[in-house]
């Protein structure tokens, strides 16, 4: 062959590239129509056409649907959200930091957090609640011994926003942020930070102010992946979660019983949470990427 | 410190202990502690109002009565049947899934060549991973309900007279629902894999002679099965747990052992969903150790 191969297209070039186009309208093409379709006339109704265009169904989502209080689940889910995402970069960045080390038991942990990436969610889930129910009764029990009435009539459930659904979520996130870490640390030099440490800098100022600049970009990527994956968790949160409702469970409930676009504003308007949460990340990357080069 | 080469691990000590500590604390209370009581309460017995902590097999015992024999109608047990149908759709949305990810992995690795066109591809793939899966999920609606967007072209058409009904809450839709939350999965491990190969061998294979094809098969398989066997060990454990897609997808009339497991825990028959559990466990662990085996068999040949 005269010319390289690299300077032509291969073969099943337009084939391929037929079947990813048509995947991305897979992919995006039914988001658009509901994206779409909130956007439908106060007489529209689920699917096309479009009888005119308003905010009508955006109002009847704000008023609330049913009974259930979207608003309310939209704080609660926003709060879980940043909660785990605090808690997923911690924790995800100081496990990083452990594994490049010598360290016993690295390899029962990595495969603890990679079991847990990939058990069927509803086993943990089911393990979770069941956890928190038997956690009730024996609080309740000790209580009852203790012939603290006023404390047991008061007590209600250990199970919660911030106690199972926050445990349940991070069984979820924690993975993905070690596999991050473990990403960047591979292509991680270490001679920058050997050489601060020569230079006389503690083992906190070596990573303050040399390892935390250069992985920062990653650990935004850490933050998204903990919002995001939390923002729309379900199969673990069902069982694990008590009397409260995250908004990604009011909305599973809602598609049986809305027949209205209100489903579809809420769709646009969580999917647009998501969107901004990744935009975000992505500027605050660049930025943190662009003031690392900057420094002298 | 300064003689150690770069590979060669920073010494540990207490430091890297408080480091993992509070990661391995939270995998211990929110897993390990969980799935152990799950397997212990599976051996429980309970009544209408409480657990019972003695040791019984009968919630093992009762999800396999009436499985040794077909009942009546010439049916399995339930237990068999919701099983069979969980095989079914794992099945399906494997081979799907497996078909479409290699190609666009394939297409993202070795048909794009600008690495900037490559990334922004490669996001535009993975964006909608990070939006709610019920979203995309009734997204379907408005194009295969009774008077969505298919039926009415359909029917615009004439190809039918009246709506199609199979289209939505089928089993039709749930594997489309699969595939259209789960290709992901494939793409990113697979195409992980694809940019490890060397290019080097894609030119001597063509060098040698070989067609596409056989590159395809014999250069670019093999040296792809981490990623295939990853994505598939994502998808099927995702699809033999599923309730959710299976419950919204097929209006709440498909049955699936995810979904058995959330109505008994639901309605607090604890010791029953964790045999339930248990036995899913047990399944998945033994197709991942059967796919694991597929791979270790492929690399002796």
């Amino acid at each position: 062959m005269q010319t390289p191969i690299s300077a032509q297209r291969a073969p099943g070039f337009w084939p391929l590239a037929t079947v990813f186009a048509l995947f991305v309208l897979f992919l995006y093409g039914p988001m658009i129509t509901i994206f779409v379709l909130s956007f439908q006339g106060p007489e529209g109704g689920l699917t096309f056409p479009l009888r005119g265009v308003s905010l009508h169904w955006f109002h009847k989502l704000a008023e609330g649907l049913g009974t259930v209080d979207i608003g309310a689940a939209f704080r609660r889910s926003l709060a879980l959200g940043a909660v785990v995402m605090g808690f997923t970069v911690v924790l995800s960045v100081l496990a990083g930091l452990a594994f490049r080390k010598k360290l016993t038991g690295s390899n029962a942990l990595f495969f603890v957090t990679v079991a847990s990436l990939i058990m069927p969610s509803i086993i943990i889930s089911l393990g979770i609640g069941l956890q928190f129910r038997l956690l009730d009764t024996g609080i309740k029990s000790v209580l009852t011994a203790m012939d603290a009435t006023s404390l047991l009539e008061g007590y209600g459930t250990a199970l919660g926003l911030f106690s199972s659904a926050l445990g349940a979520h991070l069984t979820w996130t924690l993975p993905f942020g070690l596999l991050i870490m473990f990403a960047v640390f591979n292509r991680f030099n270490p001679a920058y930070e050997e050489a601060a440490r020569d230079l006389g800098a503690t083992p906190w100022q070596a990573f303050r102010f040399v390892v935390l600049p250069l992985i920062g970009p990653s650990i935004v990527g850490i933050g998204m992946f903990g919002f995001t994956l939390s923002w729309d968790e379900i199969a673990r949160t069902s069982q694990a979660i008590g009397d409260v409702n995250t908004l990604p469970l009011e909305l599973q409930g809602l598609t049986s019983t809305v027949t209205t676009p209100s489903i579809y504003a809420l769709g646009t308007v969580t999917t647009v949470v998501s969107l901004l949460v990744m935009a975000l990340a992505l500027g605050a990357a660049a930025l943190l990427r662009r003031r690392a080069v900057r420094r002298p | 410190m300064n003689s150690s080469p770069a590979v060669e691990k920073l010494p540990g000590g207490i430091a890297a202990w408080w480091q993992a500590a509070p990661f391995a604390l939270v995998f211990l209370l929110f897993f390990l502690v969980p799935l152990a009581l799950v397997a212990m309460v599976s051996l429980w017995n309970f009544n209408e109002y409480e657990l019972i902590p003695a040791l019984t097999l009968r919630n093992y015992l009762s999800l396999f009565e009436g499985c040794s024999r077909l009942t009546d109608n010439g049916d399995l047990c339930v237990t068999l049947n919701t099983y069979l149908s969980t095989f079914k759709f794992c099945v399906l949305v494997w081979g799907i899934t497996l078909l479409v990810g290699f190609s666009v992995a394939h297409f993202l690795a070795f048909h794009v060549r600008s690495s900037t066109v490559q990334t922004v591809l490669f996001v535009l793939c993975t964006v909608p991973f990070w939006t709610s899966n019920v979203i995309r999920m009734i997204s379907w609606v408005p194009l295969l309900g009774r008077n969505g967007l298919v039926n009415q072209a359909l029917m615009g058409t004439g190809l039918v007279n009246q709506p199609v009904e199979w289209l939505l809450f089928s089993d039709f839709s749930v594997v489309l629902a699969f595939v259209h939350l789960y290709t992901m999965f494939m793409i990113v491990p697979i195409f992980n894999s694809m940019m490890r190969i060397d290019r080097s061998l894609l030119e001597a294979a063509s060098d040698a002679g070989a067609s596409g094809w056989q590159t395809l098969w014999n250069v670019v398989v093999p040296l792809s099965r981490t990623g295939i066997l990853i994505g598939s060990i994502f998808v099927i454990t995702i699809v033999m747990g599923d309730f959710v897609t299976i419950g919204v997808m097929g209006g709440q009339q498909i049955a699936s052992i995810g979904k058995i497991i959330q109505v008994q825990t639901s309605y607090l028959q604890f010791p029953l969903a964790a045999a339930n559990a248990m036995i899913l466990l047990a399944v998945v662990l033994m197709i991942i150790w059967g796919l694991t085996r597929l791979v270790d068999i492929r690399k002796e040949l």
